[in-house]
């Protein structure tokens, strides 16, 4: 019973930062109505940026954290304004496409600068593990999980409550409609970049924290899509929910299934994907679009 | 549309839907295959490597052409079927199955796993149906890297060399007519499929599933069907370079062999059956050209050699990018203009 408490806590935990990834993906999809493909890339280019500032240019972690921040900010604005621009009133096939060659892109830049080994952050968390009843629960994957439901929480409210958030939310709702009432699309898609590269590098830091930094973390980062899937793609609490059943599957099948089936931790999260897709195509909670010619 | 000299008119309905029309134009059919099907003799050893590659990957784009740029359903799962064809003939091969016979089992039920990828393509569209296909390619190549007993797991398997009645087509030259054979056949069928029923409503499922179906169109038929001709070609195509390669492995069918090919798509132009006959010689030629040319500079600047790996994803990260915004309807669209000008050189007003 241990080893099930062992693999949900962690599992709980790694979801979380697949919802935090997921939650990036939510953002531009509610605004702009496009699908980042790039989003796993995203997020390992910005775990080596960070890994840079920190190792390589000596700056303590905290700020190194708060400078890649703002170069993940920089850079959603730079890609909505040089790739996303062009493809308004595109088919939705180019906006894919343009999707997936800048994941081709922002794949193999870090591994042109840094190579492929694997590098590490510099210790900043406590190096005990917590210990209840019998459960050890690392500190890397307690302070994962309590980063992504701040960050899920400031995202809720912001929405909420703060102007543009609601301006996003009227974007979302119906663009046309949201024109006319005078808000400035273009600006609301460019915060919507912004903000979903934010989240890509916080997830990026805080999964390099837990693992280490290095092109796996792509694929890894592409599990986001399973969870929004989940959740509803418009859905911000269905990717917080998605995230968390594809991170405790994933732990469960890694614990318990992996003698039998090696690996399988890799693909549980497709094998959902795929199972969900063709039960209820628009998640949990996502909003069913009824089409009309 | 057809873009025929001043001068030609058509009489009758064969006329009308005759591919090649005028002299000219079978003089310089019969001159293209000569050449091609002299490039053995013609080129180096290195050269002819390419020569393969290129064709096999054309037969393969041919294919994701059909179910992509026709059907309109996108596939990021071509490579997975490309190792279940591979795979199959290989295994087949083993087994004491005839090369020829092998291949076509192998595209048969590449064209059959892709009938049941394509299944989830009933329901849903457009970025969901992207999805699914990505699922479906992590799941077939994990299917095939851990069914060891069968496959030979990480490790691959060894595919027999195609031997035909006790001649071996083992070394290059022959593979490359053998290649050859099959592409000039894939063509032949992709380009007269686009004028049939099944191509057109292909076309009409593409532009709008919902006016397809009102129009009478079975639309779950026809997008299989897409699927099952598509898929077989991916299969053919991978059997094709397993039996070139000798021995294949997963790492081979990888995501980004799915990618890179949607990619020699777009370029060539989605939706023209002579796309993938631009897109995959250039974009292939370009990025061999930079590697090379990073190779012998790292020599000399020894950090560059770190960029020599990644650099084929950066240079078909860029393409796309690039053709997106600057030529959206890719290189077969230019074609068909040069063509239209030169139809009228020198008077083309």
């Amino acid at each position: 019973m241990t080893l099930f408490f062992q693999l949900l806590i962690s599992g709980i935990a790694v979801g979380g930062v697949y919802a935090l990834v997921g939650l990036g993906l939510v953002l531009i999809y509610k605004s702009t109505g496009i699908l980042n493909i790039a989003q796993g890339a995203v997020v390992m280019i910005m775990a080596f940026i960070t890994y840079a500032l920190s190792e390589q240019l000596g700056l303590p972690f905290f700020l190194a954290v708060l400078v890649s921040l703002v170069v993940a900010m920089l850079l959603g604005v730079l890609i909505e304004r040089l790739c996303l621009r062009p493809m308004i009133g595109q088919p939705l096939f180019s906006t894919i496409m343009m999707t997936i060659g800048l994941m081709l892109i922002l794949q193999s830049i870090p591994v042109m600068i840094w190579g492929t080994s694997l590098k590490a952050f510099p210790r900043y968390l406590p190096e005990h593990p917590y210990r209840i009843s019998g459960v050890f629960l690392s500190p890397d994957y307690l302070y994962a999980f309590i980063v992504s439901i701040c960050l899920f929480i400031a995202f809720l409210v912001y929405f909420r409550y703060s102007r543009s958030g609601i301006v996003m939310r009227a974007v979302a709702d119906d663009q046309m409609a949201a024109q006319s009432m005078g808000v400035n699309i273009s600006r609301v898609s460019g915060i919507a970049w912004a903000f979903s590269c934010l989240v890509a590098s916080v997830g990026g830091i805080v999964l390099a924290t837990i693992t280490s930094v290095g092109i796996f973390l792509s694929p890894i980062g592409l599990k986001a899509w399973p969870a929004v899937i989940i959740g509803g793609m418009d859905s911000i609490p269905g990717a917080l929910i998605g995230g968390i059943i594809v991170g405790v599957l994933e732990g469960l099948s890694g614990g318990y299934l992996d003698n039998m089936l090696t690996g399988i931790k890799d693909v549980a999260p497709y094998v959902i994907l795929l199972v969900i897709l063709l039960i209820k195509p628009y998640g949990l909670f996502g909003l069913e679009r009824i089409e009309r010619i | 549309m057809k873009r025929l000299p001043s001068g030609v008119y058509n009489e009758t309905y064969a006329q009308d839907m005759a591919v090649i029309r005028t002299k000219a134009h079978w003089v310089l059919t019969v001159l293209a295959l000569l050449l091609a099907f002299s490039v053995p003799w013609l080129v180096s050893p290195t050269a002819l490597q390419l020569f393969i590659k290129i064709a096999i990957y054309v037969l393969a784009a041919i294919g994701l052409n059909i179910l992509v740029g026709y059907a309109g359903q996108i596939s990021m799962a071509h490579a997975a079927f490309m190792a279940v064809g591979a795979y199959t003939s290989a295994i087949l091969n083993l087994h004491g199955v005839p090369f020829f016979l092998g291949i076509l089992i192998g595209g048969l039920l590449a064209g059959i796993v892709g009938i049941i990828v394509g299944f989830p393509s009933l329901r849903i569209k457009g970025f969901y149906l992207i999805l699914a296909t990505m699922a479906a390619q992590f799941i077939l190549i994990y299917v095939i890297e851990h069914w060891t007993d069968l496959t030979g797991g990480m490790f691959g398997i060894e595919a027999g060399s195609p031997v035909v009645f006790g001649y071996d087509f083992g070394n290059d030259r022959d593979m490359y007519l053998v290649v050859l054979v099959f592409l000039l056949a894939g063509t032949f069928f992709a380009q007269n499929l686009s004028r049939t029923r099944t191509g057109r409503a292909f076309v009409a499922i593409r532009d709008s599933d919902l006016a397809a179906e009102v129009m009478g169109i079975h639309i779950a038929r026809y997008k299989l069907i897409a699927f099952f001709i598509g898929c077989f070609y991916a299969g053919v195509a991978g059997a094709l370079m397993a039996h070139w390669l000798g021995a294949i492995t997963t790492h081979l069918f990888g995501m980004n062999l799915s990618v890179w090919l949607l990619a020699y798509c777009l370029i060539g132009g989605m939706g023209h059956n002579v796309g993938p006959f631009f897109g995959v010689p250039i974009l292939i030629l370009l990025s061999e050209a930079l590697t090379a040319m990073t190779t012998s500079l790292s020599l000399s600047y020894p950090w560059l050699l770190t960029a020599i790996i990644p650099l084929h994803d950066l240079i078909y990260g860029l393409a796309i990018v690039l053709f997106l915004i600057f030529e959206p309807r890719g290189l077969g669209h230019r074609w068909n203009i040069f063509k239209t000008s030169y139809r009228l050189w020198p008077f083309s007003y």
